[in-house]
């Protein structure tokens, strides 16, 4: 097996007992951009010269026994919305495709204090707004597994590098679905955190109430592991958790005999595409061949696309229109030319610079918070939100984890949903609701559909509860093996 | 027609916060060149993230609790939306829906007596930053961006132009007694605008209310309510309507402009700041700031006027300032000093002083103890009042103590008769017209040979004791 498709906590053994080095790892993974990411499109920044140089540097502390972080020599990508000092952040998008942060993302310096390697930032729905990755100035990325098909989003460049084995690990970020998506179209493994668990800091925000950084990789230890190195409290960031971090790692393999799997009706509607049915249910049995007790739950409102879209739209949609007021031309990024008034330079420059479906979400959250409306649509969310927060408390008192598929169908085609935006919207359905609870879920890959394309299954946990969620998709993973 | 003065008033003060409102940046920033107090948080750079600075919610409180407010413990912020360069965010972090402070009151002096004005409301904001226009380019400088901001809000309980100056007054002694700000109009740290609308007298409905902004001095309030009031009885005694708009006041011209219409009011789509967890303050917190206010200027009146028995007057004078308020205090507390005199003295000659030459009180060289012996030496008959003057001046410029330098510049008062006796016979003698006059029983002339004698004495005779000494050798 190359060195590029190896997983990190294998190749953490290898590099300890010196059978590789950082640089040959680092130089594998950057080969294999080389070969295949003129076609997949996965990352828009490469820096293979800072990544080769940072790859000497931890061989040479390896050789000198010096003491070096959990994550020392493996490679890393992250989606282009965390900001690395330095470093071009472009969010996909034109309005800030020259901007250089001046500022490492907190799970930036966290993932440098572990001694990880950044090569190259990933492709991304233009401000994580979509669910395919073709929403991005600089094109889309294309699902490793079939060329034909998107790799979901928005955080699509993240899990198609790693599923295209470009990168070891990739981080991404989850506001109603983008890292468990497109792990699942891509068959990779990919977490959303507890809201709070990871410091936002330095994440670019879309809907700052529901974004959440998390990592996406090969396996379920990986995950782990990458979870270890990010978590924790940041007094940057007043909506980071302060509970300690426990070790994601030391149960992980304990097995999951007498732990409850709920399984929730209204996530089987008659309407749902046989095979994610099927996929689902066969999930839930092995587990209870391995252990678990299956047990029956409702969630009336959180189990509802109606109610759970919605919402979440909503919701987004207003904390995105503020968010990006920033974006005027003023202060950094793209700025409209010419001899311009103060109306103008603001109109042209955000005309110019966003894509339409972030003007489209940023119209859709501008009218939600206006006066007259505020009340019917973003108060309303609110209320709504409370009620899908406590359907999922309800249903974790009668089961440790719940199981639902990820996304109600394998990975489309490009371009088959982008004239329809509602569509588009439903790829979120069994998603969007968890970040509205800010509970943590998890996407691993369980089976492969008739057109060979993955099929993922999403764990839900209550909240801080990563290491009973990581240690139930450790024991799915060994069933699909 | 006889009008009311309607008035309600917004008051915009920065805190005096070590750090800004949402990072770690200085808040300092009069002077100070420009851009060089900010980072990632308050220039809005993409992913950056906002933590409440808690002395500014401290501060906050103390100022709700200094004003009568209650205080809310569940406080939320809040993100008021607009687009302006000199908001980097696009979108101010304010307080909309919760306040931190509700329902007070300031006492104030109206033409009546002691009339109290409700505050709505204190809350908590943050600044923008400057802008500078410059020929056809504008430049930015963001050190004032994310300062912590507080506004204080009235009801439409002010009637004139001088209660409104009395209650912004009133509110700069809170805050600098509190240390919650410099009130510095002229430096921007208070900031004000009124809402002005008039009514026939007597009646219970509101006129339409102008508000006025850009009123940047104590003056500026004064002379933009008298200019503003006169402005809309004449549009109504034309036939006209005054109509819902926004003026800023002209301070060189000395009139108010139109704005902008406020039908076209701007929606700023307030929703609660999602980067912000709501905040839960104790009630025991609540309670400890208020146990551990400073003594407030009103209270400091009153115990001013019961302890030392001073007049309205002085006392309006000494506590302006919480620090010469403490300065007299401790002078008068001195044994042996006297409240009053030392009252004179502080609002006489040592304001003169400090106005003067622009310094404060805690920089003078007169110790409060110095000034009760300089004053001692005076009861005593040590000194005259000329010779004290000359002595408080050597203490302003040098200090040190009075009784030394009555030593050292020979300025002790000459109370011995045989001596003084010797200098009255001398100007007796030099001014017959004068002993005649007084003889003649115009006592008048008898300051006039007082002023010889003080002068033969080189000023240090013992006045008290010229005048008898003169009647006696006279005779008269
Ligand atoms: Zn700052």
């Amino acid at each position: 097996m190359a060195l590029n498709e190896a997983t990190a906590h294998e190749l953490i053994t290898r590099l300890q007992q010196r059978e590789v080095t950082a640089r040959e790892l680092v130089q594998a993974t950057l080969d294999r951009i080389d070969a295949v990411d003129g076609q997949i499109n996965a990352f828009i920044s490469i820096d293979a010269e800072g990544a080769l140089t940072h790859a000497d540097e931890i061989d040479r502390r390896r050789a000198k026994n010096e003491p070096l972080g959990p994550l020392a020599g493996i490679p890393i990508a992250l989606k282009d919305v965390l900001c690395v000092r330095g470093g071009r952040t472009t969010c996909g998008s034109k309005i800030l495709e020259h901007y250089i942060a001046p500022y490492d993302a907190t799970a930036v310096a966290q993932l440098r204090a572990a001694d990880a390697i950044i090569i190259g930032k990933t492709n991304m729905d233009e401000f994580a707004m979509g669910s395919s990755c073709e929403n991005s100035y600089f094109g889309p990325t294309l699902n490793p597994r079939d060329p034909e098909r998107v790799p979901g989003g928005s955080s699509g460049g993240s899990a198609a590098a790693v599923a295209a084995d470009e990168t070891i690990l990739a981080l991404g970020t989850d506001t109603g679905g983008s890292v468990r998506q497109p792990a699942g179209y891509c068959g990779v493994v990919g977490l959303k955190p507890t809201y709070g668990r990871v410091s936002r800091y330095g994440l670019v925000a879309y809907a700052s109430s529901l974004d959440q950084i998390g990592p996406i990789s090969k396996d379920v230890e990986d995950t782990a592991l990458l979870l270890q190195a990010i978590a924790g409290h940041d007094p940057r960031d007043s909506t980071s958790i302060d509970v300690p971090v426990p070790d994601y790692l030391a149960g992980l393999k304990d097995g999951i005999k007498g732990l409850k799997v709920g399984l929730a009706q209204e996530h089987f509607p008659a309407g749902l595409d046989a095979e994610v049915a099927t996929a689902a249910q066969s999930a839930a049995a092995t587990l209870a061949d391995a252990g678990a007790e299956l047990v029956d739950v409702q969630l009336p409102v959180a189990g509802h696309p109606e109610y759970c879209i919605g919402t979440y739209y909503l919701i987004a949609m207003g904390e995105a229109s503020a968010n990006l007021t920033r974006y005027d031309g003023v202060k950094y990024g793209h700025r409209a030319e010419g001899d311009l008034n103060l109306q103008e330079m603001y109109l042209r420059t955000r005309s110019e610079g966003f894509g339409e479906e972030v003007k489209r979400r940023i119209m859709l959250g501008t009218y939600a918070l206006s006066a007259g409306y505020y009340d019917a649509y973003y108060r309303k969310a609110q209320q709504v939100r409370t009620l899908i927060r406590q359907d999922f408390e309800k249903a974790f008192t009668t089961c440790d984890i719940l199981l639902s598929p990820v996304a109600p169908t394998t990975a489309f085609r490009l371009g088959e949903q982008t004239d329809d935006p509602l569509q588009m919207y439903l790829n979120d359905i069994y998603t969007a609701s968890v970040n509205l609870a800010g509970i943590p879920g998890i996407s691993v890959p369980y089976a492969n559909g008739a057109d060979g394309l993955p099929i993922g299954i999403q764990l839900l946990a209550p909240p801080l509860e990563e290491a009973k969620l990581l240690r139930m998709a450790y024991a799915l993973e060994r069933t699909t093996a | 027609m006889r009008y009311e003065t309607v008035i309600g008033m917004e008051v915009h003060v920065e805190l005096q916060t070590a750090s800004k409102m949402f990072c770690g940046c200085a808040a300092d920033h009069f002077q100070v060149e420009a851009n060089t107090h900010i980072c990632p948080v308050c220039t809005a750079q993409p992913g950056a993230l906002p933590v409440i600075n808690g002395r500014a919610m401290e501060l906050t409180a103390m100022t709700g609790l200094a004003l009568h407010c209650q205080i809310r413990p569940h406080n939320v912020f809040a993100r008021k939306n607009y687009l302006y360069p000199d908001l980097p965010k696009g979108y101010q972090v304010s307080q909309y829906e919760l306040p931190l402070c509700e329902d007070g009151w300031v006492e104030i002096t109206s033409e009546d007596g002691p009339k109290k004005i409700g505050v709505e409301r204190v809350h908590l904001e943050e600044d923008t930053g400057k802008l500078q226009h410059t020929g056809r380019a504008s430049l930015i400088d963001y050190n004032r961006a994310g300062v912590p901001l507080m506004e204080i809000v009235t009801d439409a309980s002010i009637r004139s132009a001088d209660e409104a100056f009395d209650y912004l007054n009133k509110i700069r002694q809170v805050v600098r007694y509190l240390g919650a700000s410099s009130g510095d109009m002229e430096k921007g740290a208070m900031r004000c605008e009124a809402n002005i609308s008039i009514r026939p007298e007597g009646s219970d409905e509101f006129g339409t209310k102008v508000e006025v902004k850009n009123l940047n001095s104590f003056r500026a309030v004064r002379n933009a309510i008298a200019y503003e009031v006169e402005r809309q009885q004449q549009v109504i005694e034309e036939g006209g309507q005054v109509r819902q708009v926004t003026m800023g006041w002209d301070e060189q011209m000395g009139v108010t402009r139109e704005q902008r219409s406020k039908e076209t009011s701007e929606d700023y789509r307030y929703f609660p700041e999602p980067d912000l967890l709501d905040v839960h303050l104790e009630v025991e917190w609540i309670n400890r700031v208020g146990r551990e206010l400073p003594e407030l200027p009103a209270d400091k009146a009153a115990r001013f006027s019961e302890i030392y028995g001073l007049n309205q007057k002085d006392i309006a004078v000494l506590i302006e300032d919480a620090a010469v308020a403490a300065y007299f205090e401790e002078a008068a507390q001195h044994s042996g000093a006297d409240p009053k005199s030392v009252a004179n003295w502080v609002t006489g000659e040592i304001f003169r002083r400090l106005n003067d030459e622009d310094v404060l009180i805690a920089d003078a060289k007169v110790s409060p103890a110095a000034l009760v012996e300089l004053l001692a030496l005076v009861k005593d008959g040590a000194i005259n009042q000329n010779a004290a003057r000359e002595v408080f001046t050597e203490l302003w410029e040098k200090g040190g103590s009075p009784a030394a330098i009555v030593e050292t510049k020979g300025l002790k008062q000459i109370s011995d008769t045989s001596e003084l006796d010797e200098a009255v016979a001398k100007v007796i003698e030099a001014n017959p017209d004068a002993a005649e006059k007084i003889k003649d029983g115009n006592l008048k002339t008898v300051q006039f040979l007082m002023g010889q004698v003080m002068k033969e004495t080189r000023g240090k005779a013992n006045p008290q004791l010229v005048q008898e000494l003169i009647k006696k050798q006279l005779r008269v």
